[in-house]
Order: C-alpha cells, then structure tokens, then sequence
C-alpha cells in the first residue's frame, strides 16, 4: 500500500516551472552534464561534430527522444511490468528514434547521410536509456519531459561547443560559412581537428575546464 | 497482477502491436518523400560525373533535358518496356554478365539535342567490407574518362572511403582511357600513393591504406566495362 501513499503525495499541485522543475533543465547543462560530467554519449560527441550542421541535427534528434521517451515511459510507469521494463524502455527508444530517422532522411536527406549510422545509435546512447530507469520510471510526465530536454540539451551544448571548434579550426569555417575567407585570411585547415583524435583532446579540455568552474570532483 | 506471467505477455504483444502499428504508418506515409530523395539524389550524380553543378541549381530541370536514359543487354541492344530506374543494381550484379540489365544515360549535347556528348554508366561491385558502386562518364568514343563518382556502404573512414569522400581520388581517373586498340583493358588504380601516372593511361595512383578497396574499385569497372563492351563497340564514335 506504500506506492498508494507515494501517489497521494504526488497530486499536490507544484507550479510549471517551480524551482525544482527549473534545476531539471539547469542541472543537466552544468553540474550534471551527461557528457562531461556523467561521461556518457561519449562516442557520438566525437564522430558526429566535425561540422556544426550534423552536430546540430543530432543533439536535436537526441533532445526529442529523450524527452518524448521520458515521457512516454513516464505515463506508462504504473503499468509496466518491473520484469520486462527494461525491454519496454527500448522498445519505446527505438520507436522514437526510427520515427526521428524516417523524418530525416524525407526531409533533410543530406545532413542524414551524414549522420548515418549514428542516428540509429541512439538507442543505445547511455543517456537515453539513463534517464528512462533513472528518472522517467519513477516521476510524472512533466518532470520527466523537462527532464529529457535537460539532458538532451546538456548533450548538445557539449557537441556544438567541440564542433565550433572542430570546423573552425579543421575547416575554416561554421555552418558551411567560410569564416576565414570572408574575413580575407587565408587559412589552412587543422587535420588534427577533423580526426576523432583531435575531438577526443578537444573533449579532455572541455571536461577540464568545466570542472574547475563548477568544482566536480569523482567521489571515491 | 502485474507480475503474472500472463500480464506480462499480454503487455509485451501489445506493445509491440502499437510500436509495430506507429512505425508501419510512418514509414507508409513518408516513403514518396524518401524515394524522390533517393531519385534526386541518384540524377546529382550521374550529372555530377560530367558537369559540376552549382549550389541550388535545379537537378530535376537539367537532367530532363540533358539526360535520355535506357536499358540495354549484354548484346548491346536497347531493351523496350523496361526503364533504368526499374533496375536494381544490387540485384543485377549478382547474375552473370551476359543476364545483366544494363542501364545507359546519355547526356546530350547543349547546341544539338540528338547528338551525344558522354555516355554515363552505372557500376556495382564489391570493396573491402561492403557494396561500392557509382558511375562512369565516358567521352563519345567511349573510351576516354570523362568523371567517375564512387560511392560506398561501409568502407573504413578515412581510408577506403576516400573513394568517395576525397574529390581527388575520383578525379584521378579523368582522362584515362579504357581501350588498348581494341581490346579492353580498363583502369586499374595501383597499389602505394603519391607516384605519377600522367603517361600511363590505363593505371591512377592508389590510396595509401586502402589497397584492397582500391582492388575493389578495380574489379568493379573491369566486370562492368566487360558487361557494357559490346554496347560500347556498337555506338562508339
């Protein structure tokens, strides 16, 4: 009778954006970041942002399924059987992110050649399927959707910031946008930069510097 | 309850019913926008292999009027009632040459609409890990490179992807000859990179790393010009 008396407590009503609904959305870009500080998506931050387009579609793809994921599960929480929930998360995952690469390769075909395998992938991004079983199966939909764009959000900031760097300096230039030409410079582009090597240092950096702003330490 | 085994069969086969359901609906719903893509994409590159395209120019228009496309067997002659882009490659690949549908495009001239500038061929084959194909652009004489545009399912980034990746690999093969007199000798790319080709006709540099893509590349145009040579012979000019 315990999960009753959880229930009742939950109906009273919080504000939209109370405080703790708006730390949902503030944590995940700083001191919960699933890339920098949870170390998690870590593969597709470096193969999807050698240009700023593909990153862009990507964290927004990842943003959507996770928060229509998050609240999928969420409205579904009370139903699902405990033995076969996780099953369930990926078959809710999966569906979005099939339904999300369907609508890129009909509308935006060339950014989802680019991206292609790693859209897919996305199922099993660890961010995903983290805040399903961490956060989505115990919460109410609303948190749980702000939940999702938090860390969806969280994800993207941290691939558009390596890939600002990465095509600026690989490329020369952002959103296809030739900076250094425009500018009448001529610049030869860094190969280091394009590499996933040169991301994975770029990434190094970023968590470094991160972290000594919001002083996260590993607990051990 | 919730626990029972019989909720929980229940609950996966409806679950997997409704996920079914959604995503047979999408798929239905958007297919004609992902296979205009897919067409659109496939006439950029036939046109790509003769002309450079600019940014937003109007594929559709250019190709209607430059392109006149047609099947042909091993044998060289047009095939009726069956038109290119009810051929598939992957399929045709796998049945011996002389089986094979073969497609031809024919980009036209500008001042004269009857007369051929390039013959623009489709090629299929097999590289290190996966399908490569693309197409060839040959001269009127069919014998001269005029462009080649490769592409690939799963060769490794930087390596054997280049085929398709790097424009200059592709452009490589321009100018090269397929003939010797008149036999067929197509054009091999070689193994190491960075060495001079200029005076051999029949041979392009190799990609460093990527010599059995290169391999790939190389059985690739040999069975296919093998395929098209009777056609070839037929209409050379």
């Amino acid at each position: 009778m315990s999960t009753e008396a959880v229930a009742v407590q939950e109906k009273k009503s919080e504000p939209l954006f109370s405080k703790a609904n708006r730390k949902l959305i503030s944590n995940p870009l700083d001191i919960d970041n699933p890339v920098t500080v949870q170390i998690l998506g870590v593969c597709s931050a470096l193969a999807v942002t050698t240009q700023m387009k593909p990153a862009f579609v990507m964290s927004l793809g990842l943003t959507i399924v996770t928060a229509s994921s998050n609240v999928v599960i969420s409205m579904m929480r009370n139903s699902i059987p405990s033995r076969i929930r996780i099953i369930v998360q990926l078959a809710v995952v999966s569906l979005w992110v099939i339904l999300v690469d369907q609508l890129l390769k009909a509308y935006v075909y060339e950014v989802s050649k680019q991206l292609s395998v790693f859209v897919g992938l996305i199922i099993t991004n660890c961010i995903v399927m983290g805040r399903l079983e961490a956060y989505a199966m115990g919460n109410k939909p609303w948190p749980s959707l702000l939940d999702g764009m938090g860390n969806g959000l969280g994800y993207g900031m941290i691939l558009m910031t390596l890939a600002f760097f990465r095509e600026l300096f690989g490329g020369g230039s952002l959103f296809g946008f030739k900076v250094f030409e425009s500018m009448g410079v001529h610049y030869t582009g860094n190969g280091l930069m394009l590499l996933p090597a040169g991301a994975c240092i770029l990434l190094g950096i970023i968590i470094w510097i991160q972290r000594s702003i919001n002083g996260y330490r590993e607990s051990h | 309850m919730r626990q029972s085994n019989s909720y929980i069969v229940i609950y996966a086969a409806v679950l997997t019913i409704v996920c079914g359901g959604l995503l047979a609906l999408a798929a239905e719903g958007l297919k004609e926008k992902q296979q205009y893509n897919i067409d659109m994409e496939q006439k950029k590159n036939i046109l790509s292999t003769v002309i450079t395209l600019d940014e937003g120019a109007d594929i559709n228009a250019v190709y209607s009027k430059k392109v006149k496309a047609f099947v042909v067997d091993f044998e060289g002659n047009v095939k009726d009632g069956i038109e290119p882009k009810d051929v598939n490659l992957a399929v045709e690949y796998k049945k011996a040459p002389a089986d094979r549908l073969l497609p031809v495009y024919e980009f036209k001239s500008e001042s004269d609409p009857n007369k051929t500038e390039y013959v623009v061929l489709p090629v299929f084959g097999y590289g290190l890990w996966n399908n490569i194909w693309g197409f060839v652009a040959l001269k009127a004489d069919l014998n001269t490179i005029q462009g080649v545009k490769f592409q690939h399912a799963g060769e490794t980034p930087g390596l054997g992807a280049r085929i398709e990746s790097d424009q200059d690999v592709q452009d490589r093969y321009k100018g090269k000859t397929i003939f010797d007199e008149s036999k067929l000798v197509s054009v091999s790319m070689m193994k190491g990179e960075g060495f001079e080709y200029a005076d051999k006709p029949h041979q392009v540099d190799g990609m460093s790393g990527a010599t059995l893509t290169g391999k790939g590349v190389n059985n690739m145009l040999k069975d296919y010009f093998a395929s098209y040579e009777n056609y070839m012979k037929k209409n050379k000019q």
